[in-house]
C-alpha cells in the first residue's frame, strides 16, 4: 500500500535509456510503477543523480574461506593499536574488519555504498548451509551465490562421457540442494589437479587420474549451461591466474565461447562471463618484464558480444586473497611469505587465503593497478564490463567509489601515478598514462547496476528503474548538470548516498543507516524431469567417498533465509 | 509405533557423525534405541530423554536450597544482572548450535561483556597458531578418499574421537584409497603408549614438553640440512628422524591431526605453529594437511559464528558495544577470572565449574553465576540461577560445525516438552536488555 | 618541559584502561580538560578526574610533556599507549600494554609490568625497574610485523614471547626468562642477561639473540661456527655464534644466504 515518489532527479538508468533526463520515479508497494497518488512520500532529488541500486556481480563476502579469511586475520580489526576502517554503529549490529567485513559490516557498508543485491561469488556445495547462514547476517542487501562445479567430479565424469543431459540434471540437482544461483567454474581441473599438489596451467593439461582438461571442462559446462538455459552464463575464474605471460590462456580460454550461443528467456546474451579479467591480462615472461596486455584482451572482448567480464581493479591497498585457485594462493605464498590457509573440500573444490599488500612503491602493484583501469577504459560497450575488485582480492569493496573516480578523471588517476616511486616503469609497461578517456556517469551505472544485472539475467527486477522492477534506489549527491572539478568529491559521493532504498523502504538516508528489512536469498530453481542415472550416481558417491549422509547434504528449508527462486523450465 | 529417525546427527565429539539412527517412543518423548554411533554418543541421547532431565529454571535462595522458577523469571534476572555488571562474561558453547552462539552474540553485545568458548581452555592455542601462520588444511573426505600418510601428533583418537579412525582417517576405503588401512602409514608421536599408538605402525615416544624440537628437526631434514640434525631431538634418535621424514616426503598425500599434547604443553600455541610450519614445507616435495582434533561436536561452531559476526573466533571483549577487542592473555576468561577482572559469569552448555582451575572458580563465585545447561553438573550446583535448555541433536535441531568446519544440519528427535532451546531463550534476553538500554540511555 | 602529576585516590573495582594517559593526550590541555579524559572499567566510561587528583601544567606538544603517575597503579592499563614524544613515570607496579604501539618518548615503571609491554613497538624507550611477564615487544595477534624499533629494557625477569615476530629494536631483559625469544623474528636484537630455559630463535629468519646465562634447551636448527668478540650494551664480551635456524626459509643479500645469530657468552 505504501506509496513513494523520487521528484526531480537526474536519472541514469541503461535498461531503459535514460542518460541523466530529470525525471520522477514512482513507487509503490516495493515495485517501480508508472504513477502514484498525491498521497505518496515525497524524496525531493533535485540536483542529485539518481540511479537503480547497485548490483555486485562477483564479490567474496559470504562463505567458508571468507571467514577462514576473517578468523585468520585478527590484525585485519587491529592494526597498529587503532581499528581498522574506524569504529561506527550506525544499525544494530557493530561493524568490523578491513578488507574481509564481517557480515553486518558488508550489508550496511554496500547500503552505504547505495549498492541493493551482491552475488557471492562462489560456494563449495557440501558447505553451503554455511554461506546460508552468513547470509542470515548480512542486513539489508539481497545475496546469492554461485556453486563451484569446474572441479566437481561428477562434472568431470558425465563430460569425459559427452553425457551432457545427465551433467545438466546434476547441475540442476546441486543448484536445488545448495540454493544456488549459477555455474561457476575456478580454475577448472587445477584445484583437483591440487589435491595431489599439482596444477593446471594451460586448457590443455589433463586433470590427473580423471583425464580431462580445462578446455573440456569449460566447453562441456558452457554447453550445460544453454541446455538448462539459465538466467547467468557460465562465470569463469579461468586457468593460469596471476602469471606474467597469461594473457595467452585468456584468449584461448574465452575463444572456447565461440562456437555457443545463449538460450534462454531472461534477456541475457553472452555464453561465458570472464571474472577479475584483470589478473588474467598480464604480458611478458617473468616480473621484470611484466607488461599490460590489457588492449589484446580488450580487442577481443570488444568484438565478441558473446563474453561479458568484470574488472578485478586493484585499489593499492593492504587485503585478502582469497580464492578457489588453491595452486594459486600457495604459489603465492611461496612469494611473499605472509600466512597462508587453504581449504580442499571432498570431491569438489579447494581454496587458498593468503594476505597481500598491493603496495603503490612496488612496481608490479602500479602495474596491476594500471591494468585494471586499462579494462573499463579500453572498453567500448560497458553494458558487458562490470567494475568489481574480486572483493577482497584486487582491494575491499568499500573502495568502488575510489575505482570510480580513478575511471571518471584522469586527474585523479595522474595523482596516483605520481605518488608512485617507479612511476616511470609503471607507465613504460603500461597504456594508462596516454588513455585521456573519463567514463560519464550513464556509462558508470552500465558497470555497477544495469551491465550487471544484464549479465546475471535479473534486468527485470535489479539494476533498472523500468516499471515492474524492485524499487531499489540510490540517489547520489552529484549534480549531473555540474560536476565537480575535485575527483574527491566523487569518490565521496558514491560512498556515501544521500538515499538507499530497498525494495521502496528508505534504508540509508543522508548517509546513515535507518532501516534494516528482510532481504532475499535468490536462487535458481530449475523445474526438470528426474533423472534416475543421475540419481543413482549421486546416492553411490555419497555411500562411498563423501562423509556426509546425503539426506544431510541438501540446506534444509528452515535454513535458508528469504529464499526467491528464479525458476527455469527444462523440458 | 515406534519410529526410527535415520541419519541423525551425534552432538559428542568433533566427529560429529550423521550416519546416527535413533528409534524413538510413538509419543515422541523417549529415545528407545541408538545405532551406529559409539558408547559415548549413545548415553547422550539415553541422558536427553531420561525421567531425572531438569525441566525448569531453579534460583538459589538464601538458604542455599534451588526453588524452581519460570523461565519469564529466569530471563528477567539474567538481563537485570548483565545490565547491571561492569563486564559480565559468557563463556562455554561446547554443546550448543550455531543458532544458539549467534544469539549469544546478540546477547553480548547489547549486554557490553565479554565472550568465550571453550576453545579458550582447548585448541585456544590453535587459534593463536593459525592466526600467526595460517592453517593448510582439508576436509575429512580429502583424508578418507586421498591420504596414504596419517600422522596423529600429541592426540589419541582411541579414547577422545572413537569413531574418527574408522570412518576418516585409517580404515575406510576411499576413492583413491581402496585397500583401507593396509596401504596407509600411521605415525603416532606421543610421550606415552596410547591405545592409538597400539595401531601405528611408528611410534615416536617424543619427550614430554619437547614437540617443538622435534618440530624444527623434521623442518631441517626437509630444507635439505639432515646432515646438521645432532643424534637425538627431543629423545628421538637422528636416524630415525631421518627415517619418518623420508616417509612423509614421500607420501602421496599426508595429514597431521593434532591435539592437547600440543596445545597444552610448553610453547602452546607455538607447537601447531611450528607444525603449521613443517605442512607448508611439506608442501613443496609432497601434498600435506594439517587439522586440529576439535573436541566436541560444535565447538568450531562459536569461532564460525563469531569470526563472521565479529571478526574473531573467541576472548571477545564486547564492552565497548560499538567495537570487539580480542587479545587472548588479556580478554581470555581463565585469565580475566584469576585476574579478578570480571563481575558476573555465565556458563552455558559446558561446565566451567568442572574444567577451570579451582582459583579461577573462587573468584568467579565471588559473583553472581548463571548456568544454562540442560544437566546437573558442577556448574550448576554452585549457581545463583540454573536454566536448563534443548539438547541439540536430541530435542532441538541446528547447524553445527564438524571438526574441519564443515557444517553438520542436525534434526531434533524428540519433543522438547517445555524446554527452551538456546536460541530462543538468548533471544530474548537480549530483547529485554535492548529494552532496558533503551530506558537507560 | 612541564610535568603534568596524576595521583590515584581510589581503586577501581574491576581494571582500569588508561589509553589516556599519554604526553600526546595531555599537551595543550587544562588540567580539567585532562580530568575529562575517558578511562574505561569494562562498559563503564569514567572520566581520569574520577580515580586521580590532576596536579601541575601539561605541555603545548607531546614532546613537552612529562607524565608522573603516583599510588598503586597495579590495576592500571594500556598507559602511555601509541605515544610520539614525551615522558612517563608510574611509581608503582603498572597492568598490561605499556607503552603498546609506542612511536617516541621514555617511559619509566618504578616497578614491574605485566604482559603486552611494548607490543608493536616503533620507536622511544621503555624502562622496567622490575619485572615482566609475557610478550615483551611482540607483535599482535596474527601481525607478522612486530616491534620494529625503539628499546625496551627489564631489569629483573621476563616469562615466555621476548620479541616475537620482531622486525628491529632493542630488547634487553637483565634477568632470567623462559621459552620463546624471537621466534618467527624478521630482525631485531634481544640480549638476555640471565638465563633461557629453551627455544631461542625457533623459526627465525633473521635477527640477534645474545644470552650471557645458560640455555637449557637449544633448538636444534642452530649450529656452532664459531667465536667472535662484540660490544653488547657498552661493554665487550666474547661469545661462541651460532646461526640457524636451519629449519626456516632465509633471504640472501648479493648471492650470500643470511642467518639469524644466537651468541652464547663464553
Amino acid at each position: 500500500m505504501s506509496e513513494m515518489i523520487i521528484k526531480n532527479g537526474y536519472v541514469f538508468d541503461p535498461i531503459s535509456g535514460i542518460k541523466g533526463d530529470k525525471k520522477d520515479i514512482s513507487i509503490k508497494d516495493g515495485k517501480i510503477v508508472d504513477k502514484v497518488s498525491n498521497k505518496a512520500e515525497v524524496i525531493d532529488a533535485s540536483g542529485k543523480t539518481v540511479m537503480a541500486g547497485g548490483v555486485d556481480i562477483h564479490t567474496h563476502i559470504v562463505g567458508p574461506k571468507v571467514n577462514l579469511g576473517r578468523e585468520m586475520r585478527p590484525e585485519d580489526k587491529l592494526f597498529r593499536g587503532d581499528f581498522r576502517g574506524g569504529i561506527l554503529k550506525q544499525g544494530k549490529r557493530m561493524e568490523m574488519g578491513f578488507s574481509i567485513p564481517s557480515t553486518w559490516k558488508t550489508g550496511y557498508s554496500y547500503a552505504r555504498m547505495g549498492y541493493t543485491y551482491a552475488n557471492e561469488a562462489a560456494m563449495p556445495p557440501l558447505l553451503a548451509p554455511h554461506v546460508h547462514e552468513e547470509i542470515r547476517d548480512t542486513p539489508i542487501i539481497d545475496v546469492s551465490a554461485m556453486p563451484v562445479f569446474g572441479n566437481n567430479w561428477f562434472c568431470f565424469e558425465y563430460i569425459k562421457n559427452k553425457e551432457i543431459e545427465n551433467n545438466a540434471a546434476y547441475v540442476s540437482w546441486l543448484l536445488n540442494a545448495t540454493k544456488g544461483i549459477a555455474i561457476k567454474i575456478v580454475n577448472p581441473g587445477g584445484t583437483e589437479a591440487w589435491a595431489w599438489g599439482d596444477n593446471c596451467v594451460t586448457i590443455n593439461d589433463p586433470v590427473p587420474y580423471f583425464d580431462i582438461t580445462p578446455a573440456e571442462i569449460i566447453k562441456g559446462l558452457i554447453e550445460t549451461n544453454e541446455y538448462l538455459g539459465l538466467p547467468h552464463s557460465i562465470h569463469l575464474h579461468g586457468n593460469n591466474l596471476g602469471n606474467p605471460g597469461c594473457y595467452e590462456t585468456t584468449l584461448a580460454t574465452l575463444k572456447l565461447a565461440e562456437g555457443f550461443n545463449p538460450k534462454n528467456k531472461f534477456g541475457r546474451e553472452q555464453v561465458l562471463h570472464n571474472t577479475h579479467i584483470q589478473f588474467h591480462s598480464y604480458k611478458g615472461d617473468s616480473w621484470a618484464n611484466f607488461e599490460s596486455g590489457a588492449k589484446e584482451i580488450m580487442d577481443y572482448v570488444n568484438s565478441n558480444k558473446k563474453i561479458t567480464v568484470d574488472t578485478g581493479c586493484v585499489t593499492l591497498d593492504e587485503t585478502t586473497t582469497m580464492t578457489a585457485d588453491g595452486p594459486f594462493e600457495y604459489h603465492l605464498n611461496q612469494l611473499n611469505h605472509i600466512k597462508w590457509a587453504n581449504v580442499d573440500v571432498e570431491l569438489e573444490t579447494g581454496s587458498g587465503i593468503v594476505p597481500y599488500i598491493y603496495d603503490k612503491n612496488i612496481k608490479v602493484c602500479g602495474i596491476q593497478w594500471a591494468i585494471g583501469l586499462e579494462i573499463a577504459l579500453y572498453a567500448n560497450d560497458l553494458m558487458r564490463v562490470h567494475l568489481t575488485t574480486d572483493h577482497p582480492n584486487a582491494g575491499p569493496f568499500t573502495r568502488y567509489p575510489r575505482v570510480i573516480k580513478w575511471l571518471m578523471s584522469q586527474k585523479a588517476r595522474d595523482a596516483t601515478l605520481n605518488t608512485m616511486k617507479w612511476k616511470d616503469k609503471v607507465i613504460a609497461a603500461t597504456n594508462l598514462a596516454s588513455m585521456d578517456r573519463e567514463l560519464d556517469l550513464y556509462e558508470i551505472a552500465m558497470m555497477t547496476r544495469a551491465g550487471p544485472a544484464k549479465a546475471l539475467g535479473l534486468s527485470s527486477m535489479y539494476g533498472s528503474l523500468a516499471k515492474g522492477a524492485d524499487a531499489n534506489i540510490a540517489i547520489y549527491d552529484l549534480d549531473s548538470a555540474k560536476m565537480p572539478s575535485d575527483p574527491e568529491m566523487i569518490e565521496s559521493a558514491f560512498s556515501n548516498t544521500i538515499y538507499t532504498i530497498k525494495e521502496g523502504v528508505v534504508v540509508v538516508k543522508d548517509k546513515k543507516i535507518v532501516a534494516e528489512p528482510h532481504n532475499y536469498t535468490l536462487w535458481t530453481k530449475v523445474n526438470m524431469p528426474e533423472n534416475a542415472q543421475v540419481m543413482h550416481d549421486i546416492k553411490e558417491k555419497f555411500t562411498r567417498n563423501y562423509t556426509v549422509n546425503l539426506e544431510n547434504y541438501a540446506v534444509f528449508d528452515e535454513h535458508i533465509h528469504n529464499p526467491r527462486a528464479i525458476e527455469v523450465e527444462v523440458a | 509405533m515406534p519410529k526410527v529417525i535415520e541419519n541423525v546427527g551425534c552432538p559428542y565429539c568433533g566427529c560429529s557423525c550423521d550416519d546416527v539412527r535413533v528409534t524413538v517412543s510413538d509419543d515422541g518423548k523417549k529415545v528407545l534405541e541408538v545405532e551406529n554411533v559409539c558408547a559415548i554418543g549413545t548415553e547422550i541421547f539415553k541422558h536427553g530423554s531420561s525421567d531425572h532431565r531438569i525441566r525448569s529454571p531453579r534460583l538459589r535462595q538464601p538458604d542455599g536450597s534451588m526453588k524452581d522458577i519460570t523461565y519469564e523469571e529466569a530471563i528477567e534476572w539474567t538481563a537485570q544482572h548483565l545490565y547491571k555488571a561492569k563486564k559480565p562474561l559468557m563463556y562455554g558453547f561446547g554443546s550448543t548450535n550455531c543458532e544458539g552462539q549467534a544469539a549469544a552474540a546478540r546477547v553480548m553485545e547489547a549486554a557490553g561483556g565479554m565472550l568465550d568458548n571453550c576453545a579458550t581452555i582447548c585448541h585456544g592455542p590453535s587459534f593463536l597458531a593459525i592466526f600467526d601462520n595460517g592453517y593448510p588444511t582439508c576436509t575429512l573426505g580429502e583424508v578418507k578418499n586421498r591420504a596414504d600418510v596419517i600422522v596423529y601428533w600429541g592426540s589419541n583418537p582411541a579414547h577422545a574421537h572413537p569413531r574418527h579412525m574408522s570412518r576418516y582417517s585409517i580404515f575406510p576405503r576411499g576413492f583413491f584409497t581402496g585397500k583401507g588401512q593396509k596401504k596407509r602409514t600411521v605415525i603416532v608421536i606421543d610421550p606415552r603408549y596410547t591405545d592409538t599408538a597400539n595401531v601405528a605402525d611408528y611410534h615416536l615416544q617424543v619427550k614430554q614438553g619437547h614437540d617443538y624440537e622435534l618440530f624444527d628437526a623434521f623442518r631441517m631434514v626437509v630444507n635439505g640440512h639432515g646432515n646438521d640434525l645432532p643424534d637425538e631431538v627431543a629423545g628421538i634418535k637422528k636416524e630415525k628422524i631421518l627415517e619418518v621424514a623420508e616417509i612423509m616426503k614421500n607420501a602421496r598425500f599426508g595429514t597431521t591431526f593434532f591435539g592437547m599434547g600440543l596445545t597444552h604443553s610448553d610453547g602452546r600455541n607455538h607447537n601447531i605453529d611450528i607444525a603449521i610450519s613443517l605442512t607448508r614445507d611439506l608442501n613443496k616435495v609432497s601434498k600435506w594437511t594439517i587439522m586440529a582434533m576439535r573436541g566436541h561436536y560444535n565447538i568450531a561452531g562459536p569461532g564460525v559464528v563469531w569470526s563472521w559476526t565479529f571478526g574473531f573466533p573467541y576472548c571477545l571483549d564486547l564492552t565497548k558495544k560499538d567495537h570487539a577487542h580480542m587479545n587472548p592473555g588479556e580478554t581470555s576468561s581463565v585469565d580475566m577470572a584469576m585476574r579478578d577482572e570480571v563481575d558476573m559469569f555465565i556458563n552455558i552448555g559446558t561446565d566451567a565449574g568442572a574444567h577451570f582451575p579451582i582459583p579461577a572458580v573462587k573468584h568467579l563465585k565471588k559473583h553472581p553465576w548463571v548456568t544454562i545447561d540442560p544437566s546437573i553438573n558442577m556448574a550448576s550446583e554452585i549457581s545463583d540461577l540454573h536454566i536448563p535448555v534443548c539438547i541439540c541433536g536430541v530435542d532441538v535441531g541446528g547447524i553445527v560445525y564438524r571438526m574441519d568446519n564443515v557444517p553438520i544440519q542436525f534434526r531434533k528427535v524428540i519433543d522438547n516438552q517445555g524446554l527452551l532451546d538456546d536460541e530462543t531463550l538468548l533471544n530474548r534476553i537480549a530483547d529485554r536488555l535492548d529494552e532496558l538500554n533503551a530506558q537507560g540511555a | 618541559m612541564e610535568t603534568v602529576t596524576i595521583t590515584l585516590e581510589k581503586q577501581p573495582e574491576l581494571y582500569l584502561e588508561c589509553y589516556s594517559v599519554t604526553p600526546d593526550l595531555f599537551a595543550g590541555k587544562s588540567l580539567a580538560e585532562i580530568a575529562s579524559l575517558p578511562a574505561h572499567e569494562g562498559k563503564i566510561a569514567w572520566k581520569l578526574g574520577d580515580f586521580f587528583k590532576i596536579e601541575g601544567k601539561a605541555g603545548q606538544t607531546a614532546a613537552d610533556t612529562k607524565i608522573v603517575v603516583n599510588g598503586n597503579v597495579k590495576r592500571m592499563k594500556r598507559f602511555g599507549q601509541q605515544m610520539t614524544a614525551g615522558e612517563i613515570v608510574i611509581n608503582s607496579d603498572a597492568d598490561m600494554y605499556i607503552g603498546g604501539w609506542m612511536r617516541g618518548g621514555k617511559i619509566t615503571v618504578k616497578g614491574n609490568a605485566d604482559s603486552f609491554l611494548g607490543i608493536a613497538m616503533e620507536g622511544g624507550e621503555i624502562l622496567i625497574e622490575g619485572d615482566a611477564q609475557n610478550h615483551v615487544g611482540s607483535a599482535y595477534r596474527g601481525d607478522w610485523r612486530g616491534m620494529s624499533g625503539g628499546l625496551i629494557r627489564v631489569k629483573g625477569k621476563a616469562g615466555n614471547d621476548i620479541g616475537t615476530a620482531m622486525t628491529g629494536g632493542t630488547i634487553i631483559i637483565e634477568g632470567d626468562v623462559f621459552i620463546h625469544v624471537l621466534t618467527h623474528a624478521e630482525g631485531g636484537t634481544v640480549i638476555v642477561k640471565g638465563d633461557v630455559e629453551g627455544r631461542v630463535g625457533g623459526q627465525m629468519v633473521k635477527g640477534d639473540a645474545y644470552i650471557f646465562g645458560n640455555l637449557l634447551y637449544p633448538l636444534p636448527g642452530f649450529k656452532k661456527i664459531g667465536t667472535v668478540e662484540k660490544e653488547v650494551d657498552g661493554a665487550k664480551y666474547t661469545f661462541d655464534q651460532y646461526i640457524g635456524d636451519l629449519g626456516e626459509r632465509k633471504g640472501k643479500k648479493k648471492g650470500e644466504i643470511i642467518y639469524g645469530n644466537i651468541y652464547m657468552k663464553k
